[in-house]
């Protein structure tokens, strides 16, 4: 009980933080604004194939527009949430409330948790605001999306989030410059994503393992409806590794201080 | 309530505490005074959980800082000498965010806050950003967050840094109203400040500690001169202590024969300055005088690195000159 108020109570903390600053703003505007377009691109493309006499059957939303976006904002999210995750330790020891963090009854853990899931909800709230753009659809369109794919899309670009707030995180616990924590975080997330690029069925086995470890591969089974448990496992696996990482980081610091 | 046994903290090769050892008892207010760079904040830290000891062990309330830190945090108040406090928040979040992360039961919060504000007297400002306030405030709202979960044990270091004289005068008041209710650790340069707050003193230097007493006691000490360190040839060595015994002045000796020659260790009564005096008890005897020297880091050499410039003290007195004189 008191290990949860402890960590909520950093949460609202983090809240406080990102809506007191012009960073959830910014960041918020910045996401809906690029949403809003990709959508739009989308929809366009979807309403010019659609009215093609020779394209064949009925086109679905799914893919052609609520996934197309949802994949393009996957990519946003390897740039966005440098900005959500570049304070979260740095800033803290500039401003020396590390201090204060580390001499009140918290531990490592519950701070390092409190920070990952205030960074996680603002995330989680810009998806859903994002999502808002999709729901006339289903009062539009003759035949609606279906609601799995959606889910599934969105259960995707939240771990995939998540695991790029844990690094993300671990980056910002490194310095004290917000900048520099920033820099490096986009750089990991920008190779990672260039990783997903090796894949490839002709490739050799190393090849094939680094492209395993590609960030936004293992997006597109989920993107598509289909849980696959690797998937799953890729992800949460990257995650407590950067949450393990930043805590021995933590502690590595205080006994070198 | 606190005690410490022979802390000691490295970091690489420079040490920055040096087995270092004291106790406080409970709702008594202890001085801890030294230099800049002495080790101060290295201690506090220990204490605070912040820093594991390299060796050594401290208890806090009863708990050890490395068993149980959890315990121990919960238990004490801590401000560092920058008071850490973040500027995007107005004064009533913050101390709502520490009430919460001291594990203060929502029921007592609201009412620990506005009692934590009015002891510290920042009511008036509980709505403004911390960033927009002056550097007294924020010191301010940097105790009333170590006040807030009421703890046994309060570590302030330099509690009145950078404040003017009048918000110092202030905040000591404070503090000496919080003592007896806590136990309090307080570090400062400021040899004044320990006389006007504390109930004891101990003085650290170079990581060690190096006098501990009441501030009256220390501030007798200091106005006499430091131990003298004699060394002289012709006599046996408990002949020449007594001898050295008789000078008028002369509060204790100690002896220590070397290699045909004996060093007499002689502290002198507070005030006096006696080099004048031993020399012709020396020569007079018929021993032969090798050397008459004040002994390393003397009190007073300490307390010149102190600020002691508040007006009433005249505490230090530049050190005397090492006399030498070889037959």
């Amino acid at each position: 009980m008191t290990a949860l108020r402890n960590v909520a109570a950093i949460v609202n903390k983090e809240w406080r933080h990102y809506f007191g600053s012009p960073i959830a703003y910014i960041t918020l505007f910045v996401w809906l604004a690029l949403f809003g377009l990709f959508y739009t691109i989308a929809l366009q493309v979807f309403v010019a194939a659609s009215a093609n006499p020779m394209g064949g059957g009925r086109l679905s939303l799914n893919d052609w527009v609520v996934g197309a976006t949802l994949q393009s904002m996957a990519v946003v999210t390897l740039f966005v949430v440098p900005l959500l995750t570049m304070r979260l330790f740095a800033e803290e020891k500039r401003q020396g409330t590390i201090e204060l963090l580390a001499t009140a009854p918290l531990t490592s853990l519950q701070i390092i948790l409190g920070k990952f899931f205030g960074a996680l909800g603002l995330y989680a709230l810009m998806l859903l605001l994002g999502l808002v753009n999709v729901l006339p659809l289903w009062f539009v369109a003759s035949s609606p999306p279906e609601w799995r794919p959606i889910a599934t899309s969105l259960l995707a670009l939240l771990l995939l989030g998540g695991t790029l707030i844990a690094v993300g995180g671990f980056l910002s616990s490194l310095t004290r410059n917000q900048i520099v924590a920033g820099a490096l975080t986009f750089g990991v997330a920008l190779a990672f994503w260039i990783l997903s690029w090796l894949d490839d069925p002709t490739a050799g086995t190393a090849t094939k393992v680094l492209a395993y470890l590609g960030l936004l591969g293992h997006t597109e089974d989920l993107m598509k409806g289909v849980i696959d448990l690797k998937h799953l496992v890729y992800y949460l696996t990257f995650t407590v590794f950067g949450l393990f990482l930043t805590h021995q980081s933590l502690e590595a610091q205080r006994w070198r201080a | 309530m606190i005690e410490v046994e022979n802390l000691t903290k490295r970091y690489g090769r420079a040490v920055a505490v040096d087995g270092i050892s004291f106790k406080v008892q409970r709702g008594e207010i202890l001085g801890f005074l030294g230099p800049n760079g002495a080790g101060k904040t290295t201690t506090m830290r220990i204490l605070t959980c912040y820093l594991p000891p390299t060796e050594g062990k401290a208890w806090v309330a009863g708990y050890d800082v490395f068993e149980d830190p959890l315990e121990v945090k919960k238990r004490v108040g801590y401000i560092p000498e920058t008071p850490p406090l973040y500027p995007d928040m107005d004064v009533q979040s913050f101390l709502d965010f520490c009430a919460r992360i001291k594990g203060l039961p929502a029921a007592e919060r609201r009412a620990r806050i506005d009692e934590s504000m009015e002891k510290t007297r920042i009511g008036d400002v509980r709505g403004k950003l911390i960033g927009r306030l002056s550097k007294g405030y924020r010191q301010r709202v940097g105790l009333a967050q170590a006040i807030l979960a009421n703890p046994d044990v309060l570590i302030l270091d330099e509690p009145t840094a950078g404040l003017d004289p009048k918000q110092i005068i202030e905040t000591r008041e404070l503090i000496k109203a919080l003592g007896g209710s806590h136990t309090i650790i307080l570090s400062t340069h400021i040899l004044p400040e320990v006389e006007m707050t504390c109930g004891r003193v101990v003085i650290i230097a170079k990581g060690r500690v190096v006098a501990e007493d009441t501030p009256d006691n220390l501030t007798h000490r200091l106005k006499g001169a430091a131990t003298l360190r004699l060394e002289a040839r012709g006599g046996q060595p408990g002949e020449m202590e007594d001898a050295v015994k008789l000078v008028p002045g002369v509060a204790a000796v100690r002896a220590e024969a070397r290699d045909g020659a004996t060093a007499l260790f002689v502290d002198a009564e507070s005030g006096r300055d006696l080099r004048a005096e031993l020399a012709r008890c020396v020569v007079q005897k018929g021993w032969d005088l090798l050397a008459l020297q004040p002994v390393g880091m003397s009190l007073e050499e300490i307390f010149l690195h102190l600020t002691t410039a508040e007006p009433a003290t005249s505490a230090a007195a530049p050190a005397p000159e090492s006399t030498e004189a070889h037959a």
